[in-house]
């Protein structure tokens, strides 16, 4: 059974086809890599598999379990997650707070009005594990507003990993950041164990390719060019895409 | 860690001067203006639940302490006993909150505002207008105040202490609130809706949620201020009373536990000594507004503490000691 | 059926003023972002001055625009000064409006005492003409005259002038406006001001038919609020629509429904937001 699978996914924003039919099957422990130049429609697939857009047509399945109508705040619970491309933390707590909220996501506890956040021992090694994976426990206590880029990218990722997905889905984790920060991320990534599925997009190739071991090559919203490593970069449509004829 | 940090010694001393204030206070008029303080603070400390945790300012809240006001009120002219007309009033309260963040809920931000307004009008609206049941501008009268335990709360001193008790436990469940997971997760709904629906958070939900806990202080509030005058009208829920709650939250700093209890005091004491001297008590609260909004936006309780951290820095330069910059990392 | 009439003549002439109230409101929170919550104060306090004016036996449409013009001094030098300062900060911006709002009130109560003064409709308005069998007072007719003279004017200067291109770029986007070169700053001001001014006047038109007293401002205030949240920010013909339905739903719930005619007013708007919060002639709401 595929781990994510795709089917037929169209949206439209007014007049503009923003994907149109695209299919993917991603298998369990798979690394996916989806790239594209800009305006590809990279994100706007995240979107639609995390459930913040809504599709016009087609479907999501996670474990052959359909999820195109499930709610968007449904699906970590179901074990997706995400990062994000444009930082979305919570720049006011510490790094430790910040992994705390997403693991707190996922548990029951998180409706609980009467019990001090802070002693919630479970919770916090959790957090603390999940940071050390991306070797940022040493800074747990750093408020947010005090991290370089390069870190908040890393931080973004402990988050997503404290919720333990079994299919994680990765926006550029790589951008904007400088060769030293790219080796500190690429390490974590690396660690990730096998039982967890990795979906990425990527819009420069050269930075994630000896990562991927599968590519899709997303064009205007539609899948243009599919296989693995060598297939795809031999493909003649693929430098056209890249080179531009 | 001691038993006594300066925390814990402010704590204490701060409650035996609460405790003790009747005594060392003595005239009754000041008395009664400690109580004021009191459930004031209360409402904004209920306020403050979804302005400062939530980021959700309501102009709409006066209405909903009105609602438990005239809900006991109009009980206890019928007849019933003050158990079952409190009791009532805050379940009305509680529902009518529920609707009340139905509807608000459909904007965020500005538009949140502009819903929260409208339906503290609609509120007023129906008390003032709808003479048959609320008896108009005329308002409503309440015969006594309850006995609990069969103590009279009729004295201004056993009044205080039961607006104490009141005030006592609201302070300890904000504190244990705003520490808690889901004091968190209202947190994290205000910087990041969006990241937080994505984490898995059901959004809505965890604001409706904070409006009906901010609608039970409210309602809590509403029936200490009846029991306090002993009377209501629509005066309660004029947008003036919604702002002057919301003055509070904003002079006193809000996300703090002791802003709005400052803010209360602040504005309740000018309120007091200014319509000692002059009528003129909505120009000068207009004008705390005005001055409070355009230079001191992060309210009261954290500007001093920034003015005070300045001058201490200051202070302790001049003396040759050099403090330390940022706190040490664990 | 007479009083059927009268109740509609009474509803039109009211949505008249309403829209000359909520035009300016809903121009300034499509371009500002704000629900300028001194609208109703700029109503009551232009009602005042034209009140004023009037004692001194000023012709009563000099009065009109002599309270509209000194508002649309006050209201330039609010946003100008005070605003201004805050740009940026919605929520600041609001409550900086409430603000003033309150110091307006009481100004007003410190200058015009709190009895309600009702000057009287000037002479050549008054009377009625008669249609067939029917009869309509002038004055009532005369409101909705110009509240139609000033739609069209705001009409045609939104859609035909530079101005007004560069009104709706900026309720589009404000930020994309700035880019390319339009200074929207000067056009908060500009805007502001004349929302002021157009609520002066209806202040005015409206005082031998209201009176003036004072919690006017937070009466009209609401009404302003619901046309906007009907019709939709920053759209003129939802600002339209909205108000004669308000003016036909305020008089007939009077009629009809006394004691609850205040909430029957505010039930199409709830009943928009649960449907269509964008309202009806408007795009998304912030």
């Amino acid at each position: 059974m595929s781990a994510l699978t795709v089917t037929g996914l169209c949206k439209a924003f007014g007049g503009l086809q923003v994907t149109s039919n695209v299919n993917l099957n991603v298998e369990p422990g798979e690394r996916r890599l989806i790239i594209g130049p800009n305006g590809a429609g990279k994100t706007t697939l995240f979107n639609l598999i995390t459930g913040e857009i809504t599709p016009d047509s087609g479907s999501v399945h996670l474990f052959g379990h359909d999820i195109t109508k499930t709610p968007s705040r449904r699906r970590p619970h179901l074990g997706m997650a995400r990062t994000y491309q444009i930082i979305t933390l919570f720049s006011l707590d510490t790094i430790l707070r910040n992994v705390t909220l997403a693991l707190l996501g996922l548990s029951p506890l998180r409706w609980n009005p009467l019990i001090d956040l802070d002693q919630q021992h479970d919770l916090v090694e959790h957090a603390h594990a999940a940071l050390v994976r991306v070797g940022l426990d040493h800074i747990a206590a750093r408020p947010l507003a005090q991290t370089s880029y390069g870190e908040r990218r890393r931080v973004e990722i402990a988050m997503a990993l404290a919720q333990n997905p079994k299919v994680l889905l990765l926006d550029e984790p790589f951008a904007g950041l400088s060769i030293d920060e790219r080796r500190d991320v690429q390490k974590c990534l690396l660690a990730i164990p096998r039982d967890v599925t990795i979906v990425m997009i990527e819009h420069n190739m050269d930075v994630a390719l000896e990562f991927a071991e599968h590519i899709t090559l997303l064009h205007f919203g539609e899948v243009i060019v599919e296989g693995n490593r060598a297939e795809v970069v031999d493909n003649p449509r693929t430098r056209e895409v890249y080179l531009g004829h | 860690m001691s038993f006594l940090t300066p925390q814990r010694a402010a704590i204490a001393a701060a409650l035996l001067l609460l405790v003790t204030l009747p005594i060392w206070v003595g005239n009754p008029y000041y008395i009664n203006v400690a109580s004021q303080i009191l459930f004031f603070a209360v409402f904004a400390l209920g306020l403050n639940v979804i302005v400062g945790y939530g980021g959700l300012v309501s102009l709409g809240h006066a209405g909903l302490a009105a609602i438990a006001g005239y809900t006991a009120a109009l009980m206890l002219a019928a007849g019933h006993g003050h158990f079952i007309s409190d009791f009532a009033a805050i379940l009305v309260t509680l529902a009518a909150s529920a609707v009340f963040a139905v509807l608000s809920l459909r904007g965020t931000g500005i538009g949140f505002l502009m819903i929260t307004l409208a339906i503290g009008q609609i509120i007023w609206g129906i008390l003032y207008r709808w003479s048959s049941l609320t008896n108009g501008d005329n308002g409503v009268n309440v015969s006594g105040r309850p006995a609990p335990f069969g103590i009279s709360l009729a004295s201004a001193d056993s009044f205080y202490y039961a607006t104490l008790l009141v005030f006592l436990a609201a302070v300890a469940t904000m504190a244990v609130f705003f520490r808690s997971p889901f004091g968190a997760s209202l947190r994290g709904t205000r910087d990041q809706a969006r990241r937080m629906t994505a984490l898995g958070y059901n959004v809505w939900l965890i604001r409706f949620l904070a409006i009906l806990i901010s609608g039970f202080w409210s309602g809590v509030a509403g029936l200490l201020f009846i029991y306090y005058n002993q009377f209501i009208s629509p005066q309660v829920a004029t947008l003036t009373a919604s702002a002057e709650v919301l003055l509070m939250v904003i002079s006193g700093g809000t996300a703090t536990l002791l802003g709005p209890i400052a803010g209360a005091a602040i504005v309740v004491i000018m309120k007091n000594v200014v319509s000692a001297y002059i009528v003129r008590w909505n120009l000068v609260l207009g004008v705390i507004f005005v001055l409070i909004i355009t230079f001191m936006p992060e309210g009261l309780v954290p500007g001093s503490v920034r003015l005070w951290r300045t001058a201490w820095r200051k202070l302790s330069r001049r003396d040759g000691v050099i403090p330390a910059k940022t706190e040490p990392t664990p | 059926m007479n009083l059927w009439l009268t109740l509609a003549v009474n509803s039109i002439s009211l949505g008249g003023l309403l829209f000359l109230l909520s035009a300016g409101f809903s121009l300034i929170f499509g371009l500002m972002r704000i629900p300028n919550l001194l609208h109703g104060s700029f109503f009551m306090l232009g009602a005042y001055l034209g009140v004023s004016a009037l004692n001194w036996h000023i012709n009563f449409w000099v009065a009109a625009l002599l309270s509209a013009l000194a508002m649309t001094l006050i209201g330039g030098l609010i946003e100008r000064f005070l605003l201004r300062r805050l740009a940026g900060q919605e929520l600041a911006q609001v409550l900086l409006t409430l603000g003033l709002s309150f110091i307006v009130a009481d100004v007003c109560l410190m200058i015009w005492t709190g009895d309600p003064w009702q000057p009287a409709t000037p002479e050549h308005l008054r009377g009625a003409v008669q249609v067939g069998t029917l009869f309509f007072p002038i004055y009532r007719l005369v409101i909705l005259a110009v509240a139609i003279v000033i739609a069209i004017g705001l009409w045609l200067m939104i859609d035909w002038t530079r101005l007004g291109a560069m009104i709706r770029a900026g309720v589009d986007d404000a930020p994309i406006a700035r880019v390319v070169g339009i200074k929207v700053s000067q056009l908060f001001t500009l805007i502001f001001s004349l929302g002021a001014a157009l609520a002066a006047f209806a202040g005015v038109m409206g005082a031998p038919y209201l009176s003036v007293y004072p919690g006017l401002d937070f009466e009209m205030l609401p009404l302003a609020l619901i046309v906007v949240i009907l019709g939709g920010t920053g759209s003129l013909l939802g600002a339209l629509v909205g108000s004669f339905l308000i003016g036909f739903l305020y008089n007939f719930g009077q009629a009809m429904f006394p004691d609850l005619a205040y909430v029957i007013l505010f039930l199409p708007m709830l009943l928009v937001l649960v449907l269509r919060p964008q309202g009806l002639f408007g795009r998304a709401m912030p």
